[in-house]
Parts: C-alpha cells; sequence; structure tokens
C-alpha cells in the first residue's frame, strides 16, 4: 500500500488530469475517486465541501483537494492533494504555451485564434446564463447586479471593491431585513 | 519585481475569486490590462486555452500569463499566488466547518457577492466583447460580421448543451476558413 500523501497526490494528480473546464465537472470523478473508491470522505461530506466551496475563495477544484487531504493526511496531506490536482495543468499550460509562441505567427493559427474569440465569448456569455438562472430572484438580487455592472463600465470602479460593498450590503441586509434565509 | 508582482497579484485575484470558474474574470480582466500583460484579444486566447485543456480555468489561466510574462518562475508564481488563498482559507475553515457553514454572516454576505459577481461577469464580457469584436469603433468590417455570426451560432449550440472543446474547436474551423475567404 501507497503511504497516505502519496496517494493523495496522485490521486488528485489523475483527477486534475482527466477534468476539462474544472470546476463542476470535477465532481463526478471526485466522487468516484474520494468517496467510492477510497473513502477518504462520504458523499455527504462531499456535499458540505462543495457547499463551503461556494462561500470561500478559490476553485472548487482546488478547495476540495485541500479540505480532502486535510482531513485524510493533516497538513502534508493537503499539500500533496493540492499540489496533485494542479501539476498536471500547470505542465500542460507551460507545453501549450511554448508551443503556441513558436506558431502564432503563422496565419492558419491566427485565423483559428481569430474564429476562437467570437466562440469564446460566446461561450463566456452561456456561463453567465447559467450563473443568473441559479440565481436567487428578487429585487435586492437584480438591483445588485445592475450596480455591479454599472459601476464598472461606466464608472470604472475597482471590482474587488464592488464585491466587497456588495457582501457589507448583503450582511447589512440580513441584518435589516431579518427574514431573508 | 516581475515575479513578486505575479505573486501578489494573483494572490489578490485568488482571494477574491468567489464562486468559482468565470467569476476571476472580471478581476483577471482588470489587473492584467492595468499591468499591461496581455491586450483583450489575447485574454481571450487565453481563455481558449484553459478552457481546452484540463484543470481548474483559473490555475490554468494563472499558470498561462505567469508563463508568457515572465517565464516559468513566472508561471510558479503566479499559479502559487492564485492557488494559495483558498489552500489557507480552507485549512482553516475545515477545523470549523459546521460553524463556517451556518454561519448567517457568511450566508448575508454570499447574497451580495454572488449578484456581485454575475453583474461584473457581464461587464467583462461586455467590454472585451467590444475590443475583440469591434476593434475600429463602431465601424463594421467583413472581419466583424464573421465574429458575430460565429457568437451567434456557438451561443446556439452552446444552449443545446454541446461540449465546450467542440465548440472551440468548431470556432477555430470556421476562423479558417472565414480568415482565407475574406483574406483578413
Amino acid at each position: 500500500m501507497r503511504s497516505a500523501p502519496a496517494d493523495l497526490f496522485l490521486t488528485f494528480a489523475k483527477i486534475g488530469l482527466f477534468t476539462f473546464g474544472g470546476g463542476y465537472a470535477m465532481l463526478p470523478l471526485i466522487e468516484k475517486e474520494a468517496v467510492d473508491n477510497k473513502k477518504w470522505i462520504t458523499g455527504n461530506e462531499l456535499l458540505d465541501v462543495v457547499a463551503i466551496a461556494e462561500s470561500t475563495p478559490g476553485p472548487i477544484a482546488i478547495n476540495a483537494a485541500t479540505f480532502i487531504g486535510k482531513k485524510v493526511g493533516g497538513f502534508i496531506g493537503a499539500l500533496c492533494a493540492t499540489t496533485g490536482v494542479v501539476l498536471p495543468s500547470f505542465i500542460i499550460i507551460v507545453a501549450v504555451s511554448y508551443f503556441l509562441e513558436a506558431f502564432q505567427h503563422l496565419k492558419i493559427i491566427r485565423y483559428a485564434f481569430w474564429g476562437i474569440r467570437a466562440g469564446v465569448l460566446a461561450l463566456i456569455l452561456m456561463a453567465l446564463w447559467s450563473l443568473f438562472k441559479k440565481s436567487r430572484k428578487d429585487i435586492f438580487t437584480y438591483l445588485l447586479m445592475a450596480a455591479s455592472g454599472v459601476a464598472v463600465l461606466l464608472f470604472n470602479v475597482n471590482a474587488i471593491i464592488v464585491i466587497s460593498v456588495c457582501a457589507v450590503i448583503g450582511i447589512a441586509a440580513l441584518k435589516v431585513g431579518g427574514k431573508r434565509e | 519585481m516581475i515575479y513578486l508582482e505575479l505573486f501578489l497579484t494573483f494572490f489578490k485575484i485568488g482571494l477574491f475569486t468567489l464562486g468559482g470558474g468565470y467569476a476571476m474574470l472580471p478581476l483577471i480582466s482588470e489587473e492584467v490590462a492595468l499591468h499591461g500583460w496581455a491586450s483583450a484579444e489575447e485574454l481571450i486566447n487565453f481563455i481558449a486555452v484553459s478552457e481546452s485543456t484540463p484543470g481548474p480555468f483559473a490555475v490554468n489561466i494563472a499558470t498561462f500569463i505567469g508563463r508568457t510574462t515572465a517565464g516559468i518562475p513566472g508561471a510558479l508564481c503566479a499559479t502559487l499566488g492564485v492557488v494559495l488563498p483558498s489552500f489557507i482559507v480552507i485549512l482553516i475553515v475545515s477545523k470549523l466547518y459546521d460553524k463556517f457553514r451556518k454561519s448567517k454572516i457568511v450566508q448575508g454576505a454570499m447574497s451580495g457577492v454572488k449578484p456581485a459577481v454575475i453583474g461584473l461577469i457581464a461587464a467583462a464580457l461586455i467590454s472585451l466583447g467590444k475590443q475583440v469584436m469591434f476593434p475600429d469603433g463602431y465601424f463594421v468590417s467583413a472581419a466583424t460580421i464573421v465574429s458575430i455570426l460565429i457568437f451567434i451560432v456557438i451561443v446556439f449550440l452552446a444552449f443545446r448543451k454541446k461540449n465546450p472543446i467542440l465548440l472551440i474547436g468548431i470556432s477555430a474551423v470556421a476562423g479558417i476558413f472565414a480568415g482565407y475567404a475574406i483574406g483578413l
């Protein structure tokens, strides 16, 4: 049997290598490996991890790797799992960036990326739409959405300031309104 | 010093990326423009590469920008920076996670942050879209028309839940054909 840190590293490297798109795409694979195969956490704990990941900074995959690693192997475990989930994409991206640099002057590559840019804008719109669908449907939420967009687009307000102010407004609304869940 | 600058900037981005995925887009497009690390076009190219390679989007884009700005050490600094905030926060939260999950303060804050992130992504999309599709202001060239057509087709396909990598592939092929046809 492999030691826990090595096992965490290799398992999360596998998860990192085989999930495209990140985020929720990663969850089925984490469930299969960490819940079904290794029994590091239960299905309910994984749901808790997702709930926590949604209100903590950073990508869900990193949050889940750190959380599971910590639970199984303490700080070293967290370090191994997190390094494992990051390393495959790190190596691949470095390789791809050199490849692109070498070929970006070619006409065919320039044309391809010109088409791709329009496609990526469409994908961002799609992601935005699915976030919007999942969001709460009330006037408070819509007002904050509109105000944040306008603040950045028309008044060049820094995104971090917008996020911080809206967090404070959310807390204040909870204290004042009380009944909002 | 560029390494420290990359580390600190991506640490800040990692710390304020709440909600995952494209939540980091507004922050990253703001910072990248501020530091002159990439143009709007290059940023969208990076996003395409990050979408078509394995791993979390935020990590991929940090690695990519770090690498093109300051080589492999730059990639290491940017990636470490973007990962570290979530690593630290989860280590702290994992001890008291029941309390954290049920905390009214956290829930209240997130009820404000989630809509803000949606507004911010929309703003980033509009400003990137303007720069990429209308590079010459409101002068509409053949290239602009083709871009808009590709955009509409991909939106349509995306709503039918096609695989994003496939959609990026289709846009690339469309770009190649249109590029040679209208001779960009």
